[in-house]
């Protein structure tokens, strides 16, 4: 039957992860071509600040990923994913700070500014290493991954679930963000850590660097999403999807429940992390309101809006809500809440599987009508998160 | 009666010096009966000596003012030392000076009446003191406050004249005692004699004296015992005296660290009322619906607007805005509440996390629209005055009237809540909703109106909340995102559909913050209190008081 339809579509059913690695690949290199190939003010040049937006919509793109993984697949709602992504970013950072180097306003060779306004004398011992990339590319993903797995570790095996699960993710992002508001945690307090100069040698101003940046984010986007659709679609995330939708039963047919969402959960922050910290030299700032609850829990809602369990759905929400409020926080700052509030109202109730969601719902319908006419089919039931046994 | 006695001296002018001999009973009429003693004040003598009499003479005088005491002799004591009693040029009188245009209007300083006028102050003749004689008018003030009619005058001048270390107080303080009714007052005196008597040169006067400043919580005395223990006194101090000044001191000390327990446990207990009381509403709806409601700190933040609006249209009413915006904010933010159950929380039934982001939208619009309509700035809250001030127990130990009041209130609306829920049929059906959900339905109960109503409720109490946090934290759009993550917590912690549960995390949480408060600052504090609570969940997934049964599972 699929003869007669368009190539592409057929591709689109059957491969869709070549499609979409395709997509974003050539979107990608197109618009560093755009960038680069024509000169400022002809008509096809994009300025290199939309360049880095979109590298900055990358990264929440993957971070959206990652939610995407433990939720719309583990049933894992964690309102405190942006703690893995401001770990990922706080380490990237301090490997910025460490280049800098003595061109700081202080010219202190060894410590970051902040550190000699505060009077500090020597560095924190947490910080050496920082100044060797390999090591801060290690800890990008020891960081969040050693957070993720020891909070996970606990609190899938005391079986703590649903909305309590939630509830406690919250409260460590948010115990992290009063955390590294304090100055004396040496992570630069509430200003955070900026002023970066360059990466590897190259300069973050240059916009070769802010390309390869761009680049790089679109990579570990699409290196992400294959990732984690590999993962979802092995046997591992056949059996993570059931306990997903049947957690007690999962378990009682003999599954070790808590290791298959302790995995996906430090995958998944490890993704964040990698998020993160692709992130900070793109914004040029890192500071502790990263990790406010509110920055999560519109992370979520970027993945209920594309669709949750579908990981293209995941990209598509977190670049259609963020062109959204970078659209409205310009134009009508006012008016931005409203429209989040509303985002999250109307995509609850009314589009409970998202965009891509709602297209899926439609096939279903079809095989329906095509078949009996709709009795005995059951529709599949509403992913809900919450066991049923 | 030793004051009605004095009242019948025999009426006859005594030599200034003789007066000073009679110094003790004059006193103490002058305590009792001083306008029975105005007659006999020798105004001419004083007169005559503060304006050509020696320094040595003044004082003197200024002995036998004291001495006699009374509203008028305080009153020039006090314009003497404050150089304002001036003599007439070529007069014997003593006048006050007082600015009328261009010149002075003069009053006559026994009297009080109008004594002409001066066109310049070179008409008059200022009294002239030296130091010696302004340090014993100071100790004659403090004299004759021990024997106003102000008990707190009085107490005062206890404490003060304890360091003035003159000779002769001993006396005075031992008269004051005779005759002295209020406690605190006597307290003092006594507190004041056991000082005086550390120096006393026989040791078991001092012993006893020591004994008995152990029992104060006086600062001062804490002071004069440290000053008693100091290297420099210590080299001449006795063993015997200084076990004992040990002891007492140990006995303050162990006493002061008793009230510091006794005053974190209550600002512990405050805290605890204000996350209880933001915490409870929550926990109803939570218990109820099994629906976290992310909308729950707006509705503490519609109350504590409601108090604000109430306070603006009736600016008179400020003492009961209060008791007004209670039932005001439990309408606004309880209509509310049922308006956010009826159109989002019932579509979303069965499904908590969606209902956890629906709720979360609608604080985000709350937020905007309260910031579109108040503006993003924090909004004034007037405190009642019978709010404000601090009930003091002793000079360590003191309750501030509003933290008290919450405590108080938290009691009551725990209290409501509970009868509401034991003895109303609406509490009833609460609780069947909240065990079994299906089996209420079927036996009849309409359960999406018992949601409607519980979700209405919950709400109310949280805009009630918010009247309360009014008058403790500032008034702005963010006011419920502070309090949201703490009410979480607190529901979390002390277990779902329990509200002793509830009163029992919150208290204990507010506490555990103030005991850890003083040795981690008030940031980490609250970390480890989340951190505890992190921890505390997975070893009790249900919280501290948990639901058994079918209950638990559903």
């Amino acid at each position: 039957m699929g003869k007669q339809r368009l190539p592409t579509i057929m591709l689109l059913r059957r491969r869709p992860l070549l499609v979409f690695l395709g997509a974003l690949g050539s979107f990608a290199l197109g618009v560093v071509v755009l960038n680069a190939a024509f000169p400022p003010g002809t008509a096809l040049h994009v300025p290199i600040y939309v360049v880095t937006l979109v590298g900055k919509f990358l990264c929440y793109a993957l971070l959206a990923v990652a939610v995407d993984l433990v939720w719309g697949f583990g049933g894992i709602l964690s309102l405190g994913h942006g703690a893995f992504f401001a770990l990922g970013g706080y380490a990237m950072g301090m490997h910025l700070m460490r280049e800098i180097g003595a061109r700081g306003v202080y010219g202190n060779p060894l410590l970051p500014d902040f550190m000699v306004f505060l009077n500090w004398k020597e560095l924190p011992w947490y910080w050496y290493g920082f100044d060797n990339f390999a090591f801060t590319m290690l800890m990008v993903l020891v960081a969040p991954g050693l957070l993720a797995f020891l909070f996970g570790w606990f609190a899938f095996r005391s079986r703590v679930s649903g909305v309590y699960l939630s509830i406690i993710t919250q409260a460590m992002t948010y115990a992290l963000m009063l955390a590294f508001f304090l100055n004396n945690l040496g992570f630069g307090g509430n200003n955070g850590m900026t002023d970066f100069k360059d990466v590897l040698g190259f300069s973050l101003q240059a916009d070769g660097t802010r390309n390869g940046l761009f680049l790089l984010s679109a990579l570990a986007l699409g290196g992400g999403v294959a990732l984690s659709r590999w993962l979802v679609r092995s046997k591992y995330g056949r059996i993570l999807l059931a306990v997903r939708d049947a957690e007690s039963r999962t378990r009682f047919l003999g599954y070790p429940v808590q290791r298959y969402k302790l995995f996906v959960f430090v995958v998944s922050a490890l993704l964040a992390g990698v998020a993160g910290a692709l992130y900070v030299p793109q914004v040029g700032i890192i500071n502790p309101s990263e990790f406010s609850p509110i920055n999560s829990i519109e992370t979520v809602i970027w993945v209920a809006v594309g669709g949750r369990g579908t990981l293209f759905g995941a990209v598509l929400g977190a670049i259609v809500v963020n062109l959204t409020k970078t659209y409205f926080t310009t134009a009508a700052p006012q008016a931005w809440l409203f429209v989040l509030g509303t985002l999250f109202v109307v995509t609850t109730i009314f589009l409970p599987r998202g965009l891509i969601g709602g297209w899926h719902q439609l096939r279903p319908w079809l095989v329906r009508l095509r078949a009996l006419g709709g009795s005995g089919v059951p529709v599949v039931r509403s992913v809900t998160g919450e066991s049923h046994d | 009666m030793p004051s009605r006695q004095s009242a019948h001296l025999p009426r006859r002018r005594l030599l200034l010096r003789g007066l000073l001999l009679g110094t003790c009973l004059l006193s103490l009429a002058a305590a009792w009966a001083p306008q029975a003693r105005a007659a006999e004040t020798p105004r001419e003598e004083i007169t005559r000596v503060l304006i050509h009499g020696e320094f040595a003479d003044k004082i003197a005088v200024i002995d036998a003012m004291v001495a006699q005491g009374g509203a008028p002799d305080l009153a020039m004591l006090k314009a003497l030392l404050g150089g304002e009693l001036h003599a007439r040029k070529g007069q014997d009188q003593l006048v006050y000076l007082e600015k009328a245009g261009k010149g002075y209007t003069l009053r006559d300083a026994f009297t009080g009446e109008p004594a002409g006028q001066v066109t310049s102050k070179r008409r008059v003749d200022k009294i002239r003191i030296n130091n010696q004689i302004r340090s014993r008018l100071r100790d004659g003030i403090a004299e004759l406050g021990l024997f106003s009619q102000d008990p707190e005058a009085r107490l005062a001048a206890a404490r003060a004249l304890v360091t003035s270390g003159r000779a002769g107080i001993e006396a005075k303080f031992e008269r004051a005692l005779a005759d002295e009714t209020d406690t605190a007052v006597r307290a003092a005196l006594q507190m004041g004699l056991a000082t005086l008597a550390i120096k006393n040169p026989d040791s078991a006067v001092r012993l006893t004296a020591i004994k008995r400043l152990g029992g104060s919580d006086a600062p001062e005395v804490r002071a004069v015992l440290v000053g008693l223990l100091a290297p420099a006194e210590g080299a001449t101090l006795d063993a015997e005296t200084r076990e004992a000044a040990k002891a007492a001191l140990g006995r303050i000390d162990g006493r002061r660290q008793l009230f510091t327990i006794i005053s974190n446990v209550f600002f512990g207990l405050s805290l605890g009322s204000v996350l209880f009381i933001a915490a409870v509403g929550l926990a109803i709806t939570f218990g109820v619906m099994g629906v976290i409601n992310m909308a729950h700190g707006e509705m503490i933040m519609l109350g504590a607007y409601t108090t604000f609006v109430v306070q603006q249209l009736l600016p008179n009413l400020l003492g009961w805005s209060l008791f007004i915006a209670l039932p005001a904010a439990f309408l606004v933010s309880g209509l509310v509440g049922i308006i956010i159950e009826r159109t989002v929380i019932r579509v979303l039934y069965g499904r908590p996390l969606e209902t956890l982001l629906a709720t979360f939208g609608l604080s985000l619009m709350i937020q905007q629209g309260v910031r579109l309509i108040f503006t993003p700035l924090n909004r004034a809250v007037s405190n009642p005055a019978w709010m404000s001030g601090a009930l003091e127990i002793n000079p360590v130990l003191s309750f501030t009237y509003n933290r008290l009041y919450i405590i108080v209130f938290s009691g009551l609306v725990m209290a409501g809540l509970l009868l509401l829920l034991r003895y109303t049929s609406f509490g009833l059906q609460v609780r069947a909703v909240t065990q079994n959900r299906s089996m209420a339905s079927a036996m009849g109960i309409r359960t999406d109106w018992v949601d409607a109503l519980t979700f209405g409720l919950g709400s109310g109490i949280a805009g009630i909340a918010g009247v309360a946090l009014s008058q403790l934290t500032n008034v702005g759009p963010n006011l419920g995102q502070d309090y949201i993550v703490d009410s979480f917590m607190v529901v979390v912690f002390g277990g779902v559909g329990n509200l002793w549960g509830t009163l029992l995390g919150a208290t204990m949480l507010g506490v555990m913050n103030k005991f850890l408060e003083p040795f981690s600052g008030a940031v980490l504090a609250k970390i480890l209190v989340l951190v505890f609570i992190i921890l505390f969940i997975q070893r009790r997934p249900r919280g501290l008081i948990a639901l058994r049964g079918r209950a638990a599972e559903a």
